[in-house]
């Protein structure tokens, strides 16, 4: 995956809650065998809204998307991620995230950025009042900063040290591959087989 | 201090730990389906890797396939169950297609074979892999990146969750289904409750639960924001267990018994957060809106988005009863659906086949009625009982396994604006179908609206 150190750009304000995978890509794109096309898919059923803020031309080229609370909950669907990114984003800004996305995102090098609801209206204001607002956000100082405003964000230090790296994570633990040889060599015999 | 069930069953899965890293976690079983595995085998094969133990690993075709016989009429869908099989043929996994007696739901034939276990780490590219903690074992879902890690490592990097427990206190009413429970969590604690927590669903009511009853609760653990929810392991989780396929026998049975003894939390042991229900209170449940932690007992009416008092529910609540349909002050027994949906990894095992059937037996549907297997050994099982003579005598479409109405992936689905009541576990916008609205229900309450045409309780039924 590529390198994420810092990034500006401008954002997206997508003034929903509970914004679940099968809105970011509904389930007939799953059906693909590749890794790339999803951008088509992104939020397929609400950009037919002609009102839908992603076709709003202000905000064309926007690599940030600054959502309601608990985006990214339910399917585990990493294609989610994917059509995010091919669509251009590169940071998702919540104030809260479902457990599996977030995990997803950070395998792929898209950042998720926790920040407080009062932080996540204060940025979208901003960007509905001038969409060419930039936020800069930092991985590398943990700040979001944007119209004259600095928030902190937490991330552990190691996804944070993988992702200024950009590191694949099998490679990662196949470094480790003795341990867990030593660990499959102790465990209990009647443990299931599949085959 | 005394230890969680979660925090033994994590404990006992670490390869290795490192300061400022995540814990390296083995993992027993890794099930595999065809829509979030074809990405995960090009990255083995362009990276030149073996899958390191096919031996804890099995494949089932579930998502895409049509519940009808025949083959798979969407070429795109065809293509993808074609990849798994070429995929399980190159990298030498078990598979169950289409067609084959073990096929079914991949959460669904994991139990039925004995292959999910207490005291286990099993994962899954599904969110819905949280089924298995019923037996006492941490199960979570991930995503394609995770799987290929898995395929390649039998292992995962992760940051052991915070521990809660859901603390279900006195018994179930009569009537009070265990899919009326985990929606009435989730309405208490809300779709983001459960974030960055393992849940232990604990108390009476939950010990009282069958081991069908206790997978419906741990599988939607995951739409209460929790990536994995468990049981501990008693009589009735041996008993579920004991002369399946996998399951140990003999000498092993006895010893690993001895072991699945041990896993339950220690009396002293402490929970980040503990949430209680009381279980008196609780009556057959219903979703209105488009997460499913908008819910409400089937004997209320749809709420005023006024009653919220926070800023960003409301609006969520606004936009759902737009997208639903719904007026606020009707009541949810006057809702009339088209469609009632019976199956899924969620109830599509046999005990819900069984309630569905109670209810119907000499009873005929107003809607289109489709009860699913959740797997074709479910489907066996069911036709040698006779359900199916019950279900085709009042009307309803008897079909093969498989996740079918669930998501809209195969051609069952609902048309634009079509409402359905159905056992699965997502009401979101276009889960079932482009424009489709869903209303998450027990068997119980499917059967029984089913018949009137309206969502209705079975004590209801004349």
């Amino acid at each position: 995956m590529d390198a994420f150190v810092t990034h500006t750009g401008t954002a997206v304000p997508l003034r929903r809650s509970n914004v679940d995978t099968d809105q970011i890509i509904p389930a007939v794109w799953l059906k693909q065998v590749s890794r790339t096309g999803f951008e088509r898919g992104l939020f397929a059923a609400w950009r037919e809204d002609p009102s839908f803020v992603l076709n709003d031309p202000a905000y064309t080229g926007a690599s940030i998307l600054v959502s309601g609370p608990d985006f990214g909950t339910g399917s585990s669907r990493e294609h989610a991620v994917w059509a995010l990114q091919q669509y251009g984003f590169r940071v998702v800004i919540a104030a809260r995230f479902g457990d599996i996305f977030r995990n997803n995102s950070t395998k792929m090098g898209l950042l998720p950025v926790i920040l407080s609801p009062e932080a996540v209206e204060t940025l979208q204001k901003a960007v509905e009042a001038d969409p060419a607002t930039e936020i800069t956000v930092d991985l590398a100082e943990r700040q979001v900063r944007a119209a004259g405003e600095t928030w902190s964000f937490e991330i552990d230090d190691y996804t944070r040290w993988r992702l200024m790296e950009g590191l694949d994570d099998i490679g990662l633990t196949l470094r480790h591959a003795d341990a867990i040889a030593a660990y499959e060599s102790e465990r209990q015999p009647w443990l299931p087989k599949t085959a | 201090m005394g230890r969680t069930l979660a925090e033994k069953v994590w404990e006992q899965h670490v390869v290795r730990r490192a300061d400022g890293e995540p814990d390296l976690l083995f993992i027993d079983l890794h099930l595999i389906h065809e829509v979030t595995s074809p990405q995960a085998f090009d990255g083995l094969r362009m990276a030149g890797r073996p899958v390191r133990r096919p031996d804890l690993t099995i494949a089932t075709e579930d998502h895409n396939v049509p519940t009808v016989r025949g083959p798979i009429a969407d070429p795109v869908s065809r293509t993808q169950v074609e990849t798994l099989r070429k995929n399980a043929a190159e990298f030498g996994i078990r598979l169950h297609p289409m067609g084959d007696a073990g096929q079914g739901v991949v959460h669904i034939i994991g139990p039925q074979f004995g292959l999910t276990q207490p005291g286990m780490t099993i994962v899954c590219g599904d969110s819905h892999t949280s089924t298995h903690g019923a037996f006492g074992g941490i199960a979570f879902g991930i995503g394609t990146s995770e799987v290929e890690h898995v395929l390649a490592t039998q292992t995962l990097p992760a940051y052991r969750p915070k521990t809660m427990a859901i603390e279900v206190k006195g018994a179930l009413p009569f009537g009070v289904t265990a899919k009326d429970l985990i929606l009435a969590i989730i309405a208490e604690i809300g779709t983001g409750g459960g974030q960055g927590y393992i849940v232990e669903y604990r108390g009476e009511a939950i010990r009282n639960l069958s081991m069908e009853g206790r997978m419906t609760v741990c599988n939607m653990s995951i739409e209460a924001g929790a990536r994995a929810g468990l049981i501990a392991p008693d009589e009735t989780t041996f008993n579920y267990l004991k002369g399946r396929p996998h399951a140990p026998e003999g000498e092993a049975w006895d010893a690993a018994v001895e072991y699945w003894k041990t896993l339950s939390t220690d009396d002293d042991a402490v929970f980040d957060k503990v949430v209680e229900i009381d279980a008196a209170t609780l009556a057959p449940f219903v979703t209105w809106g488009t997460n499913p932690g908008q819910g409400a007992p089937l004997s209320s009416v749809v709420p005023a988005p006024e009653q919220f008092g926070d800023p960003i529910e409301r609006s969520a609540a606004e936009r759902a009863l737009e997208y639903m349909g719904l007026t606020a002050g009707t009541r949810l027994t006057d809702v009339e659906v088209d469609t009632v949906f019976v199956g899924s990894c969620t109830n599509g095992r046999l005990e819900d086949l069984r309630a569905a059937a109670e209810i119907l037996q000499g009873r005929q549907v107003k809607t289109r009625t489709l009860i699913v297997p959740g797997s074709m050994m479910v489907k066996l099982q069911a036709e040698a009982e006779g359900l199916h003579e019950v279900f085709k005598a009042a009307g309803a479409e008897w079909r093969e396994a498989g996740c079918s109405m669930c998501l809209g992936m195969n051609p069952d689905t609902l048309a634009p604006g079509e409402r359905s009541a159905s056992t699965s576990n997502r009401n979101f916008e276009g889960r079932q179908g482009k424009g489709g609205r869903t209303h998450l229900v027990s068997p119980q309450v499917a059967a029984a609206t089913a018949v009137t045409g309206k969502l209705t309780a079975p004590a209801d039924l004349v």
